[in-house]
């Protein structure tokens, strides 16, 4: 406890027995009028000063001063208690204000502890630790587990698995070894490695995520501006009712006592800062929580954006699909399917063309390279290798052609592999960009939250498009388009938009940029280690998981939800007290809730926004 | 040039918003924005002398509310 701390529980003791005094009637009025103002006075003693202080300064209207005309009034009409409890709760508020936005911003801070301490740099074959500012490109850095990664590197010598969790948000840990890129504020898991560093500390990772997330603070949401501006009319405005609630009725006659009671009443609810500090803290919370699922998201800006969307426009090539080729079907004439994909393997081994990769990959035990002889390349066809002696024909139909081996069927719309050894025909391996997982879930998902239209917008081949489209259960698909057709269809659907409601896209960032900065709000996947995906998107999905974007859009509609239920909760209590104050329905007790109170539930409201279990699968 | 300052003892939105407007007076100033959460003060100026600038706006901000303790540049 901090002196303001025992302070305020030393007056709220005293208030309390002096409330147990009044209503037992122990000693007589006067002496509860000393008990009421020990009370004020330790409890708020610095408000009063701060207030003086304030008004020698010009500065009036300041919620301090109006704290202390309203308890100072009480006092004089004989409302000791109600004067005392006016101060005392402000305090309580206060000291509860603070306390909630200390809290947030530590927890915020421990969301984000990406931030490396130090880098073990590797120096004339010693290891000494040093800033990672200080780290310079080329220089060898050993990372020893538990350790964080300092800076963004390759691995040179080890093999670890790697928690990327704090960047990600994807808790499953990726394993590494020599020549893996590896990004700074991931975690090191299982065992020592040593890494080149690629990039100075300022660009590499860490520092980027931490500055974007920085940053996005300080992108207000239209409603917070609002608010702001409202706050700066709000406060003027109930003091000069107050004024006149007043002075009118005295002048006509009434009882002024009773009048002005109600006057001060006006005067305690004349603060705004209930709603004034939930606003910005709900947001705050947002962009904290999304976070640390892995979804920068770029301010609040964009969250009240994205929680208007109804239209979700995806890029497909490493969007929806893994950008990459996977093996379809297989069709073996004369030998087994195994033995298909071994030659053409085999075959394609002295390549890197995506497909002769894929083929790799399908071969998991791996195979022989001694059996694999000279390798004939054919431009535009394919290779012809020799593996046991035998000639291996690897590639399309012209290639089929000239080996004298006949296709038994037609290609169909994907990109198909023939194989013949010595002319003679084998079969086809038929290989197409492979669908990721969740892509159909998440556009379920997008359905099931209210998304209207769902679309896909492709350079591929018609056939192909349409296809992954209605696997995937999109709406609409657009294929055969270049990266300025993209960009002019992207417009017509802007166009076709209903009245205030957004249009997402969503794309690697890589190639599509001009897209993701047309769009209402542009999202970006695979945000680890691209930095054009980061430069370019209002909300930055750090891997490549689609689904994130269903849990975005979820997170911005019920962290705005939690803002709009604070901005009508307190509002509608205040304005509420007032009116019943106004007819002395509501007393000074009433106003001093509607004053802390509703400040204490709309921040523990607004806290609520920091929780993330809620968007986990069940 | 953008400049970041950090408001030590801020602790209340509706004061944020009033240093923003007070500080968004000063001339030479531009872009002010002032974050409650984060305490942080940023706005760009075309000016040569910041340090003066930087007096200046924290002489304003102290003013607009007696919350804040100190202000400090971060850069």
């Amino acid at each position: 406890m901090d002196t303001f701390e025992k302070r305020l529980v030393v007056a709220l003791a005293i208030f309390a027995i002096g409330m147990v005094i009044h209503f037992t009637e122990a000693v007589d009025e006067k002496a509860q009028f000393f008990i009421f103002l020990a009370a004020y006075l330790i409890g708020g003693y610095d408000v009063l000063v701060t207030a003086l202080r304030n008004i020698a300064k010009g500065q009036f209207l300041d919620e301090k001063f109006l704290m202390l005309i309203a308890s100072v009034g009480a006092f004089v009409i004989g409302s000791w208690q109600e004067g005392a409890a006016v101060m005392l709760f402000f305090q309580v508020g206060e000291w509860f204000e603070g306390r909630a936005v200390r809290t947030t911003r530590q927890s915020i801070s421990d969301l984000m502890d990406i931030q490396p301490e130090y880098a073990n740099l590797v120096k004339d074959g010693e290891v000494v630790r040093v800033d990672p500012e200080e780290v310079q490109i080329g220089d060898m850095v050993e990372v020893l587990p538990g350790e964080k990664v300092p800076l963004d590197g390759s691995i040179v010598d080890g093999r670890s698995s790697l928690d990327t969790s704090a960047l990600t948000g994807e808790s499953v840990p990726r394993s590494v070894g020599p020549g893996d890129e590896v990004f700074s504020g991931s975690v090191n898991v299982s065992a020592k490695f040593r890494m080149c560093v690629t990039k100075e500390y300022e660009d590499s990772t860490v520092s980027k995520v931490l500055e974007l997330v920085e940053d996005s603070i300080s992108r207000k949401a239209p409603v917070e501006k609002f608010i702001t501006k409202f706050a700066r009319y709000y406060t003027p405005a109930v003091v000069f009712s107050a004024v006149l609630v007043a002075v009118i009725p005295i002048l006509l006659g009434y009882d002024p006592e009773t009048w002005i009671y109600r006057a001060l009443t006006f005067l305690v609810v004349s603060c705004p800062c209930a709603v004034v500090i939930s606003v910005p803290l709900g947001y705050f919370c947002g962009i904290g929580a999304a976070s640390k699922m892995g979804i920068l998201v770029k301010g609040g800006n964009y969250l009240e954006a994205l929680a208007h969307a109804d239209t979700v426009v995806f890029d497909k090539t490493g969007t929806l699909t893994e950008g990459r080729f996977g093996i379809d079907s297989k069709e073996a004439v004369g030998c087994t399917e195994d033995e298909l994909v071994l030659m053409a393997a085999m075959a394609e081994s002295g390549s890197n063309h995506p497909i002769a990769i894929s083929l790799k990959k399908e071969c998991k035990e791996g195979f022989d390279y001694s059996r694999i002889g000279a390798s004939e390349d054919r431009p535009g066809r394919g290779v012809i290798t020799e593996i046991d002696g035998d000639r291996i024909a690897v590639g399309n139909r012209k290639l089929m052609d000239e080996v004298g081996a006949a296709p038994t069927a037609e290609d169909g719309i994907h990109t198909v592999v023939h194989i013949a050894k010595n002319g003679a025909y084998m079969g086809k391996i038929t290989l197409s960009d492979i669908i990721k997982p969740t892509s159909a879930e998440t556009v379920r998902e997008l359905k099931e939250n209210g998304i209207k239209r769902t679309i896909m917008l492709s350079g591929d081949a018609k056939p192909i498009g349409e296809e992954v489209a209605s696997k995937i259960g999109l709406d609409e698909a657009h294929c055969e388009l270049m990266p300025a057709d993209k960009i002019a269809y992207l417009e017509k659907i802007i166009q076709d938009k209903a009245e205030k409601s957004n249009v997402v896209y969503v794309g690697d960032g890589i190639n599509d940029a001009p897209s993701i900065s047309r769009a209402d709000i542009g999202v970006a996947m695979g945000g680890l280690g691209s930095d054009a995906a980061i430069e370019a998107a209002d909300v930055v999905i750090m891997d490549d998981a689609p689904e994130k974007i269903c849990t975005s859009i979820r997170l911005a509609r019920r962290t705005n939800f939690i803002v709009k239920q604070n901005i009508v909760f307190a509002l509608g209590v205040k304005f509420l007290i007032l009116a019943l104050s106004l007819f002395g329905i509501a007393n000074m007790w009433m106003a001093v809730f509607g004053d802390v109170g509703v400040a204490v539930v709309a921040i523990l409201n607004s806290m609520r926004c920091l929780r993330t279990s809620i968007y986990e699968k069940k | 040039m953008k400049v970041v300052l950090k408001l030590e003892g801020l602790d209340c939105a509706n004061c944020a918003a009033k240093i923003e407007k007070a500080v968004s007076k000063i001339q030479g100033v531009e872009d002010v924005n002032v974050v409650f959460m984060t305490q942080k003060l940023s706005f760009t100026t075309e000016s040569e002398d910041v340090d003066a600038l930087v007096e200046q706006i924290s002489k304003e901000s102290m003013k607009a509310s007696s919350d804040v303790k100190s202000v400090r540049r971060i850069k």
